[in-house]
């Protein structure tokens, strides 16, 4: 077999697909806001497209400036251009993009610092989530009950779908994935006693539902929004 | 009234609104992208067969209000929510003296909530002063995300948002409803944070916050603080079309709510004309908890009877016929719920 080299359209396409929905926790490319994908002379022009016009503007900026980053990452590209269409605040974002003017300069006054804080939460949100699906899990196919869960560790979390998922957020928040960890951590990543741990995993369910709905909404509102080519 | 297999269920949608958003009342792109975004909701979770066409739903008037809710929609009382939106409206988006004359016209059928605007500062708290007497207020509608001029929103717990509160206790306007929109300054901050309500629902325990749209799309922050604050209560507009196109989810939404902040505190509502109450209530009414989802009680009779009515009416003090009552009162706000979860 003859390994071929991933063309710079597919390698454009896996950039993007790093690019995340920081309030879903989904890949901008399965959520369908990616509209097109142009390549001409080794530059690409990408537009996004969002649920309604009035999406959170401070993801909107994040969804498309993160995108930006990870095309410049690409070997190959000349030039990257990023457009968001159809929000509110698209001339806004558009034009603070194509300067380069990051996102105090893109937002001026409505900005204070960055958007650091508002990752961190929302990926403290995904891990939580996460986190909650696979202790879910335990308690649904084997004998583990609530009352135990604070002695279960990642190393009794059977492989899988979930598993990984959780890995990945946990490094998301600058925690490691050892056997030893305990599974059930607070926001923070910090181990819990005993007492504690019921209420977390409840309020953990909450963060899931919740999370999962608002996927449901935007992928049922974009597809309305953009009839059958979302 | 709703009549289904022997039970009798008096109806109270708490989110109404009556709108115009016709281009001619459009002030710029901002009033036709809201409206579009109103429309894809309606279009995205209603069942096809009671889907408006466009021009309808920019704006379809009194007379179809009042058929959609009383004669077609069982509902014994409504409460306009209105929201303004001068910087995308010319004549406003809810039709404030409109629905007021049609609350005069239907005495004991609608109650007309108005709107207040910290950001108006001294002026807006004499207008606030006149509209309560003028309009008998006894609630509020609050859209924080509202833009004016340059500001995008403002936050409940700001030292002028406190003075409203404050001039409406004096008011003896004690329900005030919460909308969290997307776009509040700054935007280094999640949007739809509802921490300010937390703050103010410690500070003013005499009134009522009721959060629309159960908080989401931050459901979870929601429920924690409504779990802390016996003070407030949940409106389930946008939450309750789910009950159609995603029925499981609005079991598990229903399911937390029931948890964080029990039976007494959750209010039915259409969000009219986003969505139509007729379908809505016969769908909730027939509505269970799917046996799979085993971590979530039946949700009872008298659930759904507090829900849909009852509860609404202990807010506002309507006056439920003997035979549409609970035997024991709805609207017990201080039911303990969630269990280890109040601090």
């Amino acid at each position: 077999m003859i390994a071929v080299a991933p063309s710079l359209s597919d390698r454009v396409l896996a950039a993007l697909a790093t690019v995340a929905d920081p309030e879903l926790d989904e890949p901008i490319t399965e959520l369908g806001f990616v509209r097109s994908v142009r390549i001409e002379d080794a530059k690409v022009t990408v537009h996004l497209r969002l649920p309604t016009s009035f999406c959170s503007p401070n993801f909107a900026y994040l969804m498309a400036s993160d995108a930006v980053d990870a095309l410049r990452r690409v070997d190959g590209l000349r030039g990257v251009v990023v457009q968001l269409d159809d929000h509110h605040d698209s001339d806004k974002i558009n034009a603070g993009l194509a300067a380069d003017a990051g996102y105090v300069g893109t937002f001026g006054v409505e900005a204070e610092e960055s958007l650091d804080d508002l990752r961190r939460i929302f990926r403290e949100k995904a891990h939580t989530a996460a986190m909650e699906r696979c202790a879910e899990q335990l308690l649904r196919t084997t004998d583990v009950t609530v009352d135990d869960l604070h002695l279960v560790t990642l190393g009794d979390v059977p492989e899988g779908s979930h598993k990984e998922a959780l890995v990945r957020r946990r490094a998301g928040i600058g925690l490691g994935a050892a056997p030893a960890d305990p599974l059930v951590v607070d926001e923070a990543g910090a181990a819990l006693v005993a007492a504690e741990v019921p209420l977390r995993l409840r309020f953990a369910k909450s963060v899931r539902i919740s999370m999962e709905g608002n996927a449901h909404f935007c992928r049922g509102l974009l597809a309305t929004r953009y009839g059958s080519t979302a | 009234m709703y009549e289904k297999d022997g039970e009798k269920y008096y109806i109270v949608d708490a989110h109404i609104a009556l709108w115009d958003a016709r281009a001619e009342n459009q002030k710029n792109i901002h009033g036709k992208q809201f409206i579009d975004c109103f429309y894809d909701y309606h279009k995205n979770l209603s069942p096809e067969e009671v889907v408006w066409d466009y021009d309808t739903y920019t704006y379809y008037g009194e007379q179809r209000l009042l058929k959609d809710l009383f004669e077609d929609g069982y509902v014994d009382h409504a409460i306009f929510q209105p929201a303004i939106l001068s910087d995308f409206y010319r004549r406003g988006f809810g039709q404030t003296e409109d629905a007021l004359a049609l609350t005069r016209a239907n005495p004991g059928k609608l109650t007309y909530n108005h709107a207040w605007d910290p950001r108006h500062e001294e002026a807006g708290l004499e207008q606030l002063r006149k509209d309560a007497d003028r309009m008998g207020l006894k609630g509020v509608k609050l859209y924080t995300a509202e833009w004016n001029g340059d500001s995008r929103g403002y936050k409940l717990d700001s030292p002028w948002s406190r003075r409203y509160l404050e001039e409406c206790l004096k008011l003896g306007i004690k329900n005030i409803h919460v909308h969290k929109g997307p776009t509040i300054r700054p935007l280094d901050r999640d949007a739809f944070d509802v921490a300010d309500i937390d703050q103010v629902a410690t500070d003013y325990t005499e009134l009522n916050f009721i959060v629309e749209h159960v908080g989401l799309p931050r459901l979870e922050d929601f429920c924690w603080i409504a779990t802390q604050e016996p003070n407030v209560y949940g409106g389930l507009a946008v939450a309750m079309p789910f009950i159609h196109s995603r029925p499981k989810y609005f079991a598990q939404i229903l399911g937390e709510l029931l948890y964080w902040i029990g039976e007494d505190r959750i209010l039915f509502s259409s969000d009219y004309a986003i969505w139509t109450p007729k379908w809505l209530i016969e769908k909730f009414v027939d509505f269970q908890i799917p046996p799979e989802l085993t971590e979530y009680a039946p949700i009872t009779t008298a659930q759904k009877k507090k829900i849909l009515g009852l509860n609404a009416a202990a807010l506002y003090d309507l006056d439920v016929p003997q035979e549409l009552r609970l035997p024991t009162e709805a609207g017990n706000a201080s039911a303990e719920v969630a269990a280890g979860a109040r601090s």
